[in-house]
């Protein structure tokens, strides 16, 4: 009851919010008009000023779009998300398909690399110390600085951005299994010596499961990063994906296409998260 | 507090106990312990010089102070430990290493929180039986939970059950694979008097039944009465002005009362006051300094 009455005052607080924002954008777009009035000059002054491009009598906005057009906008690429008319205009949907399917392929070839290793760092004091001065390196490289060595050594663009979200997401997932890993509990791992439990079934049934939450932790932080990263990255490489359609509706000059594209970043993002947040749950474990 | 009170009382008695002290002979027995001896700094071992003997079907105790070594004994039994030199045989075998012939129950239950009752039994059970088809390992696990009176919380997780219960389970898991012996770790310490009391009889009886031989680590004096057949002192380390000793077995003391005593009646028993004054004044005047 109380709980219910909160979400409720909160969503009240949150819309309030909402509708402030939204006010005080359209209040800022349309702002009265910047252009010179007409009064006071010869028809040839006017006629001269229209040749110039300053159109006395024309309505002059700040060419920021007010939050309608965007509205309107958001429609028009959300009701046909999948067409294709050739290389710069294409669908929103089918960017963002690209955008994930980078995300998706450089993220579970991060995951093939990091859990192994993870569990071999976090298993072996040895190993840990071995590969610490490595990871404390090249941690905190950002991601877009090997864009260039990606670029010049796999030749390709498409896989550089799948290599620049792959470097990006390893860190996390890999210092977070490695610390669940070296921190399941002493007796867990007693239980398992003392039913001579093989070091695969030890790995799979005891250590996996008891290190899940840290782990997905790590998966949820890495994922966070790789969809920040895969924007940056489509503006560089180009082409396709979310990335490309703001750099490119940018040089169209339409804010409007940037707002939407902004935004539906933004919610795919908070989507991603959500998703990873419910696997949390399911791994997560009360002792 | 007991030891206060039982300190009084022994005072005036005379403690006939002590002459049922015996050595053992470490080359009988079911389990042989040989001058077991650990050491964490190499001049000032923790104990050193430990021998005793278990035979099949017993039921062995042991008491000392917090520090003495019990849980590192237990430890090197279990396989988990090794000791720094001395041997640990079981029925004939060296113990080298941990083993599904020596069952395991922990101070802190050690169950896995992520499984339920049904799952960290069957965990075990299929570590002992691999081959076993679902059906053979359901059953198993199901005889144990009953054994313990679990079979109504049997799909629930640990967190949903209370600490005396969950120390039932670690029980049931211990004996679900048919160990040859059992290795419990003071197994009732984080548990109230009653649900203690409870689970203690519950513990007895299931020894009665199996027939199976226990070591078991305790700080409770009735506990150790109540339970065991034999109970084995020790001592912690200590300095003295002729340099240091080390911790050891100070004694071996045969439990005379009649092995059908239960709670209830224990402290009436002949014998019973005897018996535990002599085990508290070892506790509180003997145990920390040879």
């Amino acid at each position: 009851m109380k709980a219910a009455s909160l979400n409720l005052r909160a969503a009240v607080v949150s819309l309030l919010i909402f509708v402030c924002f939204i006010g005080a954008w359209q209040l800022a777009t349309t702002g009265p008009s910047i252009g010179g009035s007409s009064a006071g000059m010869t028809a040839e002054e006017i006629e001269y000023a229209k040749m110039m491009g300053k159109d006395p009598g024309a309505e002059k906005s700040s060419g920021f779009p007010p939050p309608i057009e965007v509205a309107r906008a958001s429609w028009e690429h959300l009701s046909d998300p999948f067409y294709d008319k050739g290389p710069n205009d294409k669908g929103i949907g089918i960017q963002l398909a690209h955008s994930l399917a980078r995300v998706g392929l450089g993220f579970v070839l991060a995951m093939a690399a990091a859990l192994p290793l993870g569990f071999l760092i976090g298993m072996s004091p040895l190993m840990q110390k071995a590969f610490n001065p490595f990871v404390q390196v090249l941690k905190p490289i950002s991601p877009l600085a090997w864009m260039p060595l990606a670029l010049y050594t796999l030749k390709d663009s498409d896989v550089s951005g799948i290599f620049v979200i792959f470097i990006c997401s390893i860190w996390p997932m890999l210092i977070n299994t490695a610390f669940g890993v070296a921190a399941v509990k002493r007796e867990w791992l007693n239980v398992a010596s003392t039913l001579e439990v093989n070091p695969v079934r030890k790995a799979f049934q005891v250590i996996l499961p008891a290190a899940a939450p840290t782990i997905l932790t790590g998966m949820r932080i890495s994922m966070g990063i790789a969809w920040l990263v895969i924007v940056a990255a489509e503006m560089l490489v180009g082409g396709t994906g979310v990335g490309y359609f703001v750099w490119n509706e940018w040089n169209n000059l339409s804010l409007t296409n940037v707002i939407f594209a902004v935004l539906l970043i933004g919610v795919v993002g908070m989507l991603l998260d959500l998703m990873f947040a419910q696997l949390q749950k399911a791994v997560t474990y009360v002792e | 507090m007991w030891s206060e009170s039982s300190v009084r009382e022994s005072a005036a008695r005379v403690v006939p106990v002590a002459a049922t002290t015996k050595k053992v002979s470490p080359m009988s027995g079911f389990l042989k312990v040989e001058q077991l001896a650990k050491a964490y700094q190499a001049d000032k071992p923790v104990f050193a010089d430990v021998s005793f003997a278990i035979d099949q079907g017993e039921f062995v105790c042991i008491i000392g102070h917090s520090g003495c070594g019990k849980t590192t004994i237990l430890n090197v039994l279990a396989g988990l430990d090794t000791a720094s030199s001395g041997n640990a045989f079981m029925d004939g075998r060296e113990i080298s290493g941990p083993s599904l012939e020596r069952g395991v129950v922990f101070q802190s239950h050690a169950l896995m929180p992520w499984l339920t009752v049904r799952q960290n039994i069957a965990f075990a059970v299929k570590s002992r039986w691999p081959d076993w088809g679902k059906a053979a390992v359901n059953t198993q696990v199901e005889k144990y939970v009953a054994l313990v009176g679990l079979s109504q919380a049997i799909d629930k997780k640990p967190s949903q059950l209370s600490g005396g219960m969950k120390q039932r389970v670690g029980i049931a898991r211990a004996f679900s694979i048919s160990p040859k012996m059992l290795l419990l770790d003071e197994p009732f310490g984080a548990l109230d008097a009653l649900t203690r009391g409870t689970i203690q009889d519950e513990l007895m009886s299931i020894v009665r039944e199996t027939q199976q031989t226990v070591f078991m680590i305790t700080h409770d004096v009735d506990e150790a009465i109540l339970l065991a057949d034999r109970i084995l002192l020790m001592s912690n380390g200590s300095e003295t002005p002729t340099g240091y000793v080390p911790g050891g077995m100070a004694e071996v003391v045969v439990n005379p009362l009649p092995r059908s005593r239960t709670r209830a009646q224990l402290h009436h028993l002949d014998g019973y006051y005897d018996l535990r004054n002599h085990i508290v004044d070892f506790l509180v005047s003997r145990a920390k300094a040879h």
